[in-house]
């Protein structure tokens, strides 16, 4: 199991070091820093043995997290944690930093105590440990509620503590989806995948039974006509659940069904990659012009609804390493060569659906007598859309409390739909 | 904020801090204690030794401010073992502290005082751990069922004698499945260093109390569960599919590494389930989506998933044979996710998608990561070896990759286009000539011998061969090894295809390689080359200009039974290594080799079959060193590995009763014999089993057979090798059982065979990639190839084997079941059966006798093809069947058959035929012993 942990600033310099096994020296903490931290070369791995110790690392910013063992750990739970970690610390005090770090040092030992023991990850929802790792000194509690606490921190529903009282029962939910492309230049998908996520928001009291349901193939073909009103299904390739979703009524009988955690959480993820729609076409054509110039024209074509919008639109055109002056002219947005980033970016704010816009650069190179050749790296889009470009449907959300008396038809739930570029890049 | 000046960094606390720090600690204002205690745990933190706070910080324990004890308790984690007498003012307080209301209090005692290290103290804490174990509050159970192993670990004797292990076990039944996962934790942590201790004792009601407690969990302690349940062996497929069925849900968890563990326990037991079962393709095919999303983790779980789907791939590659797309690198993917992909793509490679592929890899090959861009023209050269279909535009692209000049761009294509060449000779040898453009450019050893290599070999096609390789001979002391020796064997091979303009060029390298050079293996090859030029340039013709072995398809393939063992190591540290746990774990922790089960179906006998059918001729020690296997040991035999890790200095106490106990519980072919069921009354299974379970190990039951001691310690100065032949999938293995029985630890291994009848050879060098140190075993699976240097023996299934290892080299020589050799594609067509009948002459052909078989003829013809002898038709004439059969051998020799049987008679007739009648009478011994068992 995991032996020790420590964090690291940018210069290697220790803010927290926790050691749990006794085979983890203090030489340790420096063998790292001067492994991989100071490393000349880019770490190649994430994973890294020095002296029959093995190392783990994640950086966030310019913090390294780092898990040591000298066992034959499991590797995929260790990173799952240093993340989780993360998040943990995240949902404290906000963003990872140096200063926030050093001016928790004493709450970040006090969780590494709770959330690790004797290299073992305990329950770390960020729920649970809230009701009892707190910095505002100490209260006395009263013996019901240490037994709730203790209860809810070892308990079937960690997640989520007795007691919860709305006013209002609302709830948000989210269907946020990243679409990732890679296309030829002639126009050919390469690849093309959706993943996304359903996050929930919910604010409702007791301990809600709570029943998701989606367009999803498998459940739609199976009732039948039963669904049927025009709704499209869609095949989803794989899904992962939260831990509060029952998986093994998942696994038989395909339905979605949990108690949620108080506030914020991602109720699932999943993948898709058929009859994925997507939002832009990019056309390119890049020409050499003798040694010294390149003329690049990009067309970028809407492709869903006229009366949609989508938003954030930016369209990122490499540029060689050489380059020494560029010339832009764009219908739409504004474009701009961006010398430090090699790149020509063109953004624009709003567009609706079935257009098209075009922009032509002409780039000016300086002579080099460099034998590698531009590695020309892919035209890349980022972009904002109101809908899912997996087709994915949010059906119900029913909502069951059986101690308390409010319905499923009190309830006030709110749905959204937003797609967003993952890694959307097209070759020239 | 105030804190921040907590942390500048100071070497040491001076002395005048530490006398203010202790004022601070003893001050009487709560909140400056506090404060100061802050600053001593910062200045830990950062390295600092404030171990002379000792007292004034643990007077500072009896306190009710929850914040400040735990401040202190973290503190004397750290220094209570450099401080052992101090450390005991600290037992009173946890002692009282287990006693406390408020829970949280009393798991926080028992969760500091195990990791006080102090032998003093630990006797003290037993008793407050015995109450905690059973405390009303699970979250204390939780906390205590670590702590047990925690006090495992400094004192072991006193955890068993305390009695811990049991409550340890009950708490595996608790009513909180929190408290059971880490129970499991617990337990599985300390079985790890007691092999055989039998602590986890996990059985049908066990496993199913674990499988409960599954759905209830936390992540982790799902974790904790899966990663235990992989360690049990199902007792038949049945119950091996229910739990393949209750742990399938678990791979829709968004934890990836209950994912990955869940996949373990599918890859583990999916072994035990007949192929033809639907189930077995429905799991199948719900695997790959769930691996396809770990893809999409963030880089780090995506490097950890990819270590493991190269392993899944090797294993199992209809999984994800048509995902390769999702391989596809990104631009923006870390390197170590780029590379990982790449590998997985050239395994993925087959004729279906090569177009794609290829597209890729070209992309690939203009990106600028230098190890990344090799990489991608290498695979582009596997591809070639791959697929063959795909080879021209293969070469087509490198030959593009080669005109952008790129340094090492070329040196890579250049690499691999030698291969290419191996593999398809007379193909794409007009490409030479653009290859010999960039020769000036090589100025990497591999690159620059693949060019020697080429030119030498091709040395009648290139005109200026001789001033090609003679402008390599001016550095020829610079050069490293490899390129000495590859522009030694190319200016002979010229030599020989063109003497009279390079005799002087010839005699110049002899006399480099020989006179000047201070490398014995040079000096060898020299002098080898030398005396077979001056003595008999016919036989050097032959020699240097032999036809060369085919190159193999696929490359980097982890050996078979490292495979299966990490397999069962999926989603740890040893699957992303690709070691096995004992290359990289001190002591005695991960010594036990974990192997996947065997298929429980199987009829119980194939276990056996070969038992009866081993040769049973004593194996003879060859005592000469004096002959031809002596020379050709110094022949460039590949240097050990010495990749892995120094070897372990201490904890490796593998007794001989330690392994054979370990050993027996993993064996599935051992459950078979001592089955009921199995053993039919009769059969001469038991006698055999007993006489070799207690020689030595042996392991699966795909058509394991008996061991032979083939070189006894006495005569190999301790080292002991037993072993066996078999077939696997058209591979023929040899087992060996190397045993240390001396006192010194072995390493260096290495193998060689003498020519031998049929060509036999070791397709790779011998696995051990460990050192052997004393009492210890290991079983390697060598894999043969058929394709080496062939002399007649007698017998003719005889085979002189020499073994090195850093002490000496040993000889000694076994005999193979001739039945190795039957090729799969054994199977003649009727017609052309008849036609060669008639075709040998009845000279060549012998009769024999079987006698007392009782199998009816169905039976026996299905039981050869076992043994890939193919029936070919079946007649009856008055009652007697006549079966007609045929045989490849791996040379291509076919030998046909025909077998009466007669019914009620239990005397079978067999005739032979064959062009070579030498090999007759060991196919008969094949035929014997087959239809005997």
């Amino acid at each position: 199991m995991i032996g020790g942990l420590f964090i690291y600033n940018h210069k290697g310099e220790v803010l927290i070091s926790r050691v749990y096994r006794d085979d983890i020296g203090r030489n340790a903490v420096d063998a790292f820093r001067v492994n991989v931290i100071h490393a000349r070369q880019q770490v190649r791995s994430p994973v890294t043995n020095i002296a029959r110790t093995s190392f783990f690392h994640v950086k966030r910013s310019n913090i390294w997290l780092a898990a040591v063992t000298k066992q034959n750990v499991n590797a995929a739970m260790v990173f799952e944690f240093l993340y989780k970690m993360c998040d943990v610390m995240t949902a404290y005090f906000g963003k990872i930093s140096e200063e926030n770090i050093k001016n928790n040092f004493v709450l970040i030992y006090e969780l590494l105590d709770e959330i690790l023991d004797f290299g073992y990850p305990q329950n770390s929802e960020t729920g649970a440990l809230k009701t009892f790792i707190t910095q505002t000194g100490i209260k006395s509690q009263s013996k019901e509620e240490q037994s709730q606490i203790t209860s809810q921190v070892t308990g079937q529903i960690g997640w989520r503590r007795e007691g919860i009282k709305y006013r209002r029962n609302e709830l948000f939910l989210d269907v946020l989806e990243s679409v990732n492309l890679l296309m030829s230049p002639q126009g050919q998908v390469l690849s093309a995948h959706v993943s996304g996520r359903v996050v929930m928001k919910s604010y409702l009291s007791g301990m809600p039974e709570c029943k998701f349901g989606m367009n999803d193939k498998i459940v739609i073909d199976k009732q039948g006509k039963g669904g049927g009103n025009g709704c499209q299904s869609i095949a989803i390739d794989d899904c992962t659940f939260h831990q509060c979703v029952r998986l093994s009524k998942f696994d038989a009988e395909r339905s979605i069904s949990f108690i949620p955690p108080d506030g914020e959480c991602e109720l699932m993820r999943y993948r898709t990659t058929k009859d994925i729609i997507l939002p832009f076409r990019v056309i390119p054509l890049v020409r050499e012009v003798g040694r010294t110039k390149l003329e690049v024209k990009v067309v970028i074509k809407s492709n869903f609804k006229p009366s949609l919008l989508a938003q954030k639109i930016e369209v990122r055109i490499p540029t060689p390493l050489n380059t020494s002056g560029v010339q832009v002219i764009c219908m739409k947005g504004k474009a701009k060569y961006k010398a430090s980033e090699n790149a020509i970016v063109w953004k624009i704010k709003r567009m609706a659906g079935m257009k098209e816009s075009q922009i032509s650069a002409e780039i000016e190179l300086l002579p080099t007598n460099d034998k590698k050749k531009w590695a020309r790296p892919p035209i890349s889009m980022n972009f904002e859309v109101p809908f899912a470009p997996s087709g994915l449907k949010v059906r119900y959300l029913k909502v069951f409390e059986p101690k308390l008396n409010y319905s499923d038809h009190d309830v006030i739930k709110w749905v959204r739909y937003i797609g967003r570029s993952g890694i959307y890049e097209t070759r020239c | 904020k105030v804190l921040l000046k907590y942390f500048t960094p100071l070497p040491t606390c001076t002395v005048g801090e530490i006398f203010e720090l202790k004022a601070e600690l003893n001050s009487d204002k709560k909140e400056k204690k506090k404060e100061a205690v802050k600053k001593v745990i910062a200045s830990m933190t950062v390295g600092k030794d404030v171990s002379a706070l000792f007292p004034d910080v643990v007077n500072c324990m009896q306190t009710d401010n929850l914040e400040l004890k735990k401040l202190v308790y973290l503190y004397l984690m750290n220094y209570a073992k450099s401080q052992p007498d101090m450390a005991i003012m600290a037992v009173n307080t946890f002692v009282k502290d287990c006693e406390d209301a408020n829970p949280l209090i009393r798991a926080l005692a028992v969760r500091t005082m195990g990791c006080i290290r102090v032998d003093k103290i630990t006797e003290y804490l037993c008793e407050p751990l015995r109450k905690c174990l059973k405390d009303e509050d699970p979250y204390v159970r939780k906390t205590a069922a670590v702590c047990v192993a925690k006090l495992h670990d400094i004192n072991a004797q006193l955890v068993e004698d305390q009695g811990f292990l049991d409550t340890l076990k009950d708490l595996i039944s608790d009513s909180n499945p929190m408290v059971v996962a880490n129970a499991v934790a617990a337990l599985s942590e300390i079985a790890e260093s007691h092999p055989n201790s039998n602590l986890l004792d996990l059985n049908p009601q066990s496993i199913n109390k674990l499988l409960t407690a599954l759905n209830e969990c936390t992540e982790w302690g799902q974790i904790f569960i899966l990663d235990c349940l992989a360690n049990y062996t199902p007792r038949d497929d049945r119950e091996s599919q229910s739990i393949c069925e209750r742990v399938t849900p678990r791979l829709s968890h968004a934890n990836s590494a209950v994912v990955l563990s869940a996949v373990k326990v599918l890859m583990k037991f999916m072994e035990m389930l007949p192929k033809d079962l639907d189930y077995y393709s429905t799991l199948l095919k719900k695997l790959a989506p769930p691996l396809v999303t770990l893809l999409s983790a963030e880089p780090e779980l995506q490097y950890v998933a990819l270590r493991n789907i190269n392993l899944i791939v090797q294993k199992r590659p209809e999984i994800l044979k048509h995902e390769m797309k999702v391989f596809f690198v990104k631009y923006n993917d870390p390197i170590y996710v780029k590379l990982e992909k790449l590998d997985i793509m050239i395994r993925l490679a087959s004729q279906a998608n090569i177009a794609q592929v290829l597209a890729e890899l070209k992309e690939y090959a203009t990106e600028v990561d230098v190890d990344f861009v090799r990489k991608a023209v290498r695979a582009i050269g596997r591809c070639a070896i791959k697929v063959e279909q795909s080879a021209e535009r293969c070469v087509s692209t490198l030959l593009d990759l080669i005109q952008t000049k790129v340094n090492y761009v070329v040196q890579e294509a250049i690499v691999v286009i030698k291969d290419i060449f191996r593999k398809y000779p007379n193909k794409y040898e007009s490409v030479i000539a653009t290859l010999c453009e960039n020769l000036d450019s090589l100025d990497e050893p591999e690159a620059r011998a693949a060019m020697i290599w080429i030119v030498g070999e091709y040395a009648e096609r290139i005109d200026n061969a001789d001033e090609l390789l003679e402008s390599f001979l001016e550095g020829f002391h610079d050069e490293s090894t490899q390129v000495q020796l590859q522009l030694l064997t190319a200016i002979v091979k010229l030599f020989l295809k063109k003497p009279t303009e390079t005799q002087e060029l010839v005699q110049q390298v002899l006399s480099l390689a020989t006179q000047d050079s201070d490398n014995p293996d040079l000096r060898d090859r020299g002098y080898i080359y030398w005396r077979l030029l001056s003595t008999d340039p016919v036989a050097a013709k032959e020699v240097v200009l032999a036809e060369k072995p085919l190159i193999s398809e696929e490359t980097d393939l982890i050996e078979p039974t490292l495979l299966e063992e990490l397999i069962c190591h999926i989603g740890t540290l040893a699957s992303v290594y690709h070691k096995p746990p004992s290359a990289f774990v001190e002591g005695s922790r991960g010594v036990m080799h974990k192997r996947l089960p065997a298929q429980s179906t199987e009829s119980p006998d194939v276990g056996t079959a070969a038992g009866g059918s081993a040769p049973e001729a004593a194996p003879s020690i060859i005592p000469s060193q004096g002959d031809l296997l002596g020379d050709l040991l110094n022949l460039d035999m590949a240097p050990p590995t010495t990749s892995g890790p120094p070897p372990p200095t201490t904890g490796m106490q593998m007794g001989g009763m330690d392994l054979l106990g370990g050993g027996l519980d993993s064996l599935v072919g051992i459950s078979h014999s001592v089955d009921p069921y199995a053993a039919t009354p009769g059969q001469l299974v038991n006698p055999f089993w007993v006489k070799w379970s207690l020689q030595t190990v042996i392991r699966r039951s795909d058509g394991v057979l008996c061991l032979q001691v083939w070189l006894p310690a006495m005569k190999a100065k301790g080292l002991e090798i037993s072993g066996t032949f078999a077939r696997r999938a058209g591979v023929i293995q040899m087992e060996l059982i190397l045993t240390n029985k001396a006192m010194s630890v072995m390493t260096d291994f290495a193998i060689q065979f003498n020519r031998n009848s049929f060509g036999l050879a070791p397709a790779g060098p011998l696995q051990v990639l460990t050192p052997l140190g004393p009492n210890q075993t290991i079983e390697v699976s060598l894999p043969l190839s058929t394709v080496g240097p062939v002399m007649k023996m007698d017998p003719l299934n005889n085979l002189q084997v020499a073994v090195k290892n850093n002490i000496d080299v040993f000889y000694f020589s076994c005999q193979y079941p001739i039945s190795m050799l039957f090729v799969e594609d054994g199977k003649m067509e009727r017609q052309v059966f008849l036609a060669t009948w008639k075709d040998i002459p009845n000279d060549n052909e012998s009769q024999f006798q079987i006698k007392d078989c009782h199998l009816n003829s169905d039976a026996a013809s299905s039981k050869l093809q076992g043994s890939n002898i193919f029936t070919i038709a079946k007649r009856t004439v008055e009652g007697q069947d006549m079966l007609y059969m045929s045989i490849k051998l791996s040379n291509g020799i076919w030998v046909l058959a025909e077998l009466r049987v007669q019914a009620g008679n239990s005397n079978y007739t067999i005739s032979l035929k064959c062009r070579a009648p030498e090999v007759s009478q060991c196919v008969f011994q094949c035929y014997e012993a087959v239809l005997k068992n």
